[in-house]
């Protein structure tokens, strides 16, 4: 098939998109607002297509567990959902990073806490970023901003979890879910045999012993030294990932006196913000986060020397933003805004946040309150 | 060219498949197209509604509060978006079922009977075809054979013997929508 132009939901564009690179496996439940994922892959029939399985598992633990054995004989294995149901995951994502799988989780992010709202947010940050699970581990996080990103982003996950044995996430929302525009999807790849698996990535999963040693997959390791070494051996994935697969985009930043960072969802109504502010005068760029764990660390504090101020716009009460602050180290003003409860925030809105709390005095009365503080 | 539009109503109207169609036949003539429906808990019962936009450039935020042009189709639509509608753009509403008409005297606003001409021509679905129609006739945005596309694209093919009666319902929607004059303030002393 061909390499074909679509106008799709960012929910269907992900679905149609696992089809096509290849993935061997989905696990979900359904939950609001990333139920066309699941709908999408059961009326698609893939196991005619490509012999992928697609399986509405009993609950979204179940349906984790199921990507922990699928993935541990070496088959590319993805589930979804949406914020609570995430939560629910969360000990099989911790489980899948200890016994060091490569899976995609996929999180079309809700309002929260507890049940929430079936509206857009990105409440789930901290828990993206900051482990959410227990334990010492990272996920590789990805925040889509456009449905074509929803497609694309599926082959990139996989690729980065095959390359560091690791489970990474897709953090969407339910405005990037369900909104739809163009996307242009690749050609269907073709699933890989163990043969090829082994080839490619190496001989480590449970694909049969004929001929050599058994492999081992667990996170359980009671002798302290080897658990240390499990440790140190993640720490060094993460270290990696920081150096070799971060991702950003810095939008009209050449001559920016202000910056808005912003991810997904929030990205995109910020670009337009930029927009506005600019036809009003206001010199203002946007940092667009791509990974947020790898996050642009040294590309904000390079910004910080050039800019006046910084706005982390975030569709949750500031989550985001810590991590500004801690990249800025203190040189320039940052401040947060974003709405709550399945608001979504209008450009005028962040213009509006821009020029109160940074742009006018906020800035100045931030520096004053830090000076006195070491008086 | 940059065309911003709410459709807004009942759900069950026609709205998100209207806001499809167009978005259909923005592609066909090759242009940028973002359509973000209201999914919530207002679809059910409430109101429902969508934003599309048409664009040569690659479009940025697809959630805006103010647009270039707002379809309201009930009086919940109208207290909502009426305001939403920029200086000098177009309001185009549905007068069936709306106590309080528009006041403002700073955008152009028309008039289409789209349920009444649904209903005399027999079949209530092709509503939201009339109102498509009433817009291209005051925002000739997309040619009408990349309509044609358009449609085709986005009903199913057990349906596209339906095409010609969808066009139908355009042009009486192109011949029938009329300017509202606003009503004048009554000054008071």
């Amino acid at each position: 098939m061909m390499s074909e132009l679509k106008l799709m939901k960012g929910n269907e564009a992900l679905a149609e998109a696992a089809i096509r690179e290849g993935v061997d496996a989905y696990f979900g439940y359904p939950i609001t607002p990333q139920t066309e994922i699941i709908e999408y892959l059961m009326t698609e029939r893939p196991e005619k297509r490509t012999g992928m399985v697609v399986l509405q598992a009993e609950s979204e633990i179940a349906a984790i567990n199921m990507v922990y054995g699928a993935a541990s004989t070496g088959k590319k294995a993805l589930t979804s959902s949406s914020s609570p149901g995430i939560s629910l995951k969360l000990e099989g994502i911790s489980y899948l990073a200890g016994a060091e799988l490569p899976a995609v989780i996929v999180n079309v992010v809700r309002g929260g806490p507890g049940l929430g709202t079936i509206q857009p947010s990105q409440a789930d940050y901290f828990q993206s970023v900051k482990g959410g699970g227990h334990g010492d581990y990272k996920l590789y996080v990805l925040a889509p901003a456009s449905v074509q990103e929803m497609a694309d982003f599926v082959e990139d996950a996989f690729d980065i979890a095959f390359k560091y044995r690791a489970p990474v996430l897709i953090l969407s929302d339910g405005l990037i879910g369900q909104m739809m525009e163009k996307v242009i999807l690749k050609d269907q790849k073709p699933r890989l045999t163990d043969a090829e698996l082994i080839e490619k990535y190496g001989d480590w999963a449970i694909t049969g012993k004929k001929g050599r040693e058994r492999n081992i997959i667990t996170s359980l390791d009671l002798q302290s030294e080897k658990m240390e070494a499990r440790v140190h051996r993640l720490q060094k994935k993460y270290a990696q990932m920081e150096k070799e697969d971060l991702r950003f985009e810095k939008i009209n930043c050449e001559d920016a006196e202000y910056l808005l960072v912003a991810y997904g969802s929030s990205a995109r109504i910020s670009q337009k913000a930029v927009e506005l502010a600019r036809a009003k005068g206001i010199k203002l760029g946007l940092l667009r986060p791509i990974t947020l764990f790898p996050f642009p660390k040294q590309a904000l504090l390079e910004l910080a020397d050039q800019v006046k101020g910084i706005l982390s716009v975030e569709l949750n009460a500031g989550q985001m933003v810590e991590d500004v602050r801690l990249s800025v180290e203190h040189k320039v003003p940052v401040e947060h805004f974003g709405r709550t409860g399945g608001i979504i925030h209008t450009p005028e809105e962040i213009v509006a946040a821009l020029e109160q709390k940074i742009i006018n005095n906020g800035s100045f009365r931030h520096h004053k309150t830090r000076e006195s503080s070491i008086l | 060219m940059t065309e911003e539009i709410i459709i807004a109503g009942f759900g069950g109207q026609g709205v998100l498949s209207m806001g499809k169609i167009l978005a259909y036949s923005g592609i066909m003539q090759d242009q940028e197209v973002s359509w973000l429906p209201s999914y919530g808990p207002e679809m059910r019962g409430g109101t429902a509604n969508v934003t599309v936009i048409l664009s040569d450039e690659r479009i940025s935020s697809p959630y805006l509060k103010i647009v270039d042009t707002a379809i309201i189709l009930n009086q919940q639509s109208m207290d909502k978006f009426e305001e939403s509608v920029k200086p000098g753009g177009i309001l185009i509403y549905d007068p069936n079922g709306i106590t309080h008409h528009p006041t403002r005297s700073d955008i152009k606003i028309f008039q289409i009977e789209g349920t009444k001409l649904a209903t005399e021509m027999g079949n209530k679905k092709i509503f939201n075809m009339v109102i498509l129609g009433g817009f291209l006739k005051e925002k000739p945005v997309i040619k009408i054979e990349n309509v044609i596309e358009g449609l085709k694209k986005s009903i199913s093919e057990r349906y596209h013997h339906l095409i010609p009666l969808n066009l139908e319902a355009i042009t009486m929607g192109m011949k029938n929508i009329v300017p509202y004059k606003v009503a004048e303030p009554v000054l008071q002393h």
